[in-house]
């Protein structure tokens, strides 16, 4: 029983990692209507940026958060004001054949800059520490301190969108381009600090997957996917559902990999899809697809 | 009265004409290969037919249909592992498992799509993907077809001749080729591929005007799994072994689109020109390994950001040339 418990446990808060891969993803879907394909190499390209300046800056794993965070998110501005910005349309090949081809561009990069050895960053004890709840029931510190984060982030985005004027400029230019652009709103500057957001948000994702796994170049598409099925899930446009799909798909992602180690990822792909079948829309979909 | 002239409704043009020659000399010298080429050339001519024809389903399928696939992968995989439940477990010619191939990815894309459908635009792009990596992960875990390690299907050729296999593995991949270059301009030329662009152009329009929207794209839909996995058990007879990560290998799509991208998408020229220049630049850089894959994510990302309708729909927009003519022109009224 303690052990089933655990592995609940373990799922839900599993669920917080795919619930900030999944905001970032979420972000630009509600924004600017794109899917970004290489949302998940961003965050391993943040990894793997964090690996390489821990030991030369002599940084702990935490502290490069502060470096590499900003700089993901300014990377993020520039690349969506010079490159992603031309493919918006109404068209939808554009932005995503463009995410796809910089996503193998990105993994090929990383492949010749790092090997396609597995890396991780350490940050000792903590890493391996957990909290007794009673009986044999135990949960990761490091796990608690991600779920924390996605939760403060999910927050700060709520506060974000409903009270800044930001947040509204966001909402207009999501409802309706024209419109807002008509009401003195400059469309490609909102875009592009939606995908400076993301992309910080996606780095803290990406620094946190390393603290907690083993990490290699190849690793970005599975990562897009479990942020995509926790948006679709959670419901399309809704920021708290998100966390709810990420837990869920972390939750089945837990009960497969007890079951059988090769049915994992499988079972959490199969949740998506019982989920597709049942309620197209998501579990608390605020906005429909357009 | 004036004596107007009479408008002519032309639907051949003289390119279309010459390319017709064109094409049934390079039919002709392609069939032949097995008696003049070496065997180095022919087996590189049949994966370039069968790209081509690889590339023809992505661009029924994306530039036709609005059904933007990056999960294509999932039935080309499918169609190679018939190749192990049909061929070595219950004995039928390989050969004969290219079309069989093709039935049961269509009969498995029936359920797919009914999924699928559900998500629309970029989701249904992902969508697709995530199936690929459930059918991956599925025949992965299946111990029965060799699990995730995969097996070889040599067993299902032994016996025959290694120039009769060779030769017949390059005929199969001209009829699929050259089969689905001409299924798509037949398809485009009839009364459905009317309807089919003028979905590919507005959906509402479409529909305004009493296509049956759904209808095309579960069309497009099957024809496509179909095609792709026709095309997947051709591969693995050519490679002689299969695992799953070879099998349902995201590379396939990302040929596809390259292919598609730089060619031309939503023309029938397209493909071919651009499996060209794929074949081109991988003669050239393959030898780079990732430098060579970088290159060909930042020649996509440049097509798509300055030239979005490839090399083809620069020249036929440039030149008015068009090989596979699909439209009804009107001459004679200026």
């Amino acid at each position: 029983m303690a052990e089933w418990i655990n592995t609940l446990l373990q799922g839900v808060l599993l669920g917080g990692l795919y619930s900030l891969f999944a905001t970032g993803l979420a972000l630009s879907f509600g924004v600017m209507r794109m899917i970004n394909i290489a949302h998940g190499d961003f965050a391993i390209l943040a990894a793997f940026a964090a690996i390489a300046v821990v030991e030369p800056l002599g940084l702990s794993p935490w502290m490069t958060l502060l470096v590499i965070v900003p700089l993901m998110g300014g990377f993020g501005y520039v690349l969506q004001r010079l490159v992603l910005n031309r493919t918006l349309g109404h068209d939808i090949l554009p932005p995503l054949l463009v995410t796809f081809g910089l996503s193998i561009m990105i993994q090929n990069l990383l492949l010749v800059s790092f090997s396609a050895d597995t890396r991780s960053l350490n940050v000792g004890e903590l890493g391996t520490a957990s909290v007794l709840l009673g009986g044999d029931v135990a949960v990761g510190v490091l796990p608690l301190i991600i779920m924390a984060v996605a939760v403060g982030v999910l927050v700060g985005l709520q506060w974000l969108f409903s009270a800044t004027s930001l947040g509204r400029a966001f909402r207009a230019a999501s409802d309706d381009r024209e419109a807002a652009q008509l009401m003195g709103i400059n469309n490609r500057h909102i875009y592009g600090v939606a995908m400076a957001l993301a992309m910080a948000i996606v780095a803290i994702a990406g620094i946190f997957l390393a603290i907690r796994a083993n990490i290699s170049p190849a690793d970005g598409p599975a990562r897009l996917l479990y942020a995509f099925e926790a948006v679709i899930i959670g419901g399309l446009g809704s920021l708290w559902g998100t966390l709810a799909g990420g837990v869920i798909l972390g939750v089945a992602q837990s009960i497969g990999l007890k079951a059988d180690p090769g049915w994992g990822i499988l079972a959490g792909h199969l949740a998506f899809l019982a989920v597709l079948v049942v309620r197209p829309n998501g579990l608390f979909a605020r906005t429909r697809d357009r | 009265m004036m004596n107007l002239p009479l408008p002519k409704i032309e639907r051949n043009t003289r390119a279309s004409q010459m390319g017709l020659l064109l094409a049934v000399l390079l039919l002709l010298a392609a069939v032949s290969a097995p008696w003049w080429a070496e065997r180095s050339s022919q087996r590189l001519l049949t994966e370039f037919l069968y790209t081509l024809a690889l590339a023809q389903m992505w661009n029924l399928l994306a530039g036709y249909g609005g059904l933007l696939s990056v999960g294509q992968q999932a039935y080309i995989g499918l169609g190679g592992y018939c190749l192990v439940v049909l061929g070595l477990q219950y004995g039928i010619h390989p050969f004969l498992i290219v079309p069989l191939a093709g039935l049961v990815t269509a009969l498995v894309a029936i359920p797919t799509a009914a999924v699928l459908f559900r998500l629309r635009g970029a989701y249904f792009a992902v969508g697709t993907w995530v199936v690929a990596e459930v059918f991956r992960l599925l025949v992965a875990n299946t111990a029965s077809v060799g699990g995730g390690s995969g097996t070889s299907i040599t067993k299902t050729v032994s016996g025959m001749p290694a120039w009769w296999r060779e030769s017949t593995t390059l005929w199969m991949a001209l009829a699929l080729g050259a089969g689905a270059t001409l299924a798509v301009y037949l398809l485009l030329r009839s009364r459905h591929g009317l309807a089919l662009t003028a979905v590919r152009d507005s959906e509402p329009a479409a529909e305004s005007l009493g296509i049956s929207v759904p209808r095309m794209k579960w069309f497009v839909y099957l024809v496509s799994a179909a095609g792709c996995g026709m095309v997947g058990a051709l591969i693995f007879i050519t490679k002689l072994r299969i695992a799953p990560e070879a099998a349902f290998s995201m590379d396939w799509s990302a040929t596809m689109f390259f292919v598609v991208i730089i060619g031309g998408i939503g023309t029938i020229e397209g493909p071919i020109i651009g499996t060209v220049v794929f074949f081109f630049l991988r003669e050239y850089l393959s030898d780079f390994g990732s430098w060579y894959l970088i290159v060909l994510g930042a020649v996509a990302v440049a097509f798509m950001l300055w030239m979005p309708r490839g090399i083809w729909g620069f020249v036929a927009s440039r030149f008015d040339l068009h090989f596979f003519p699909v439209q009804r022109r009107i001459r004679g009224l200026d």
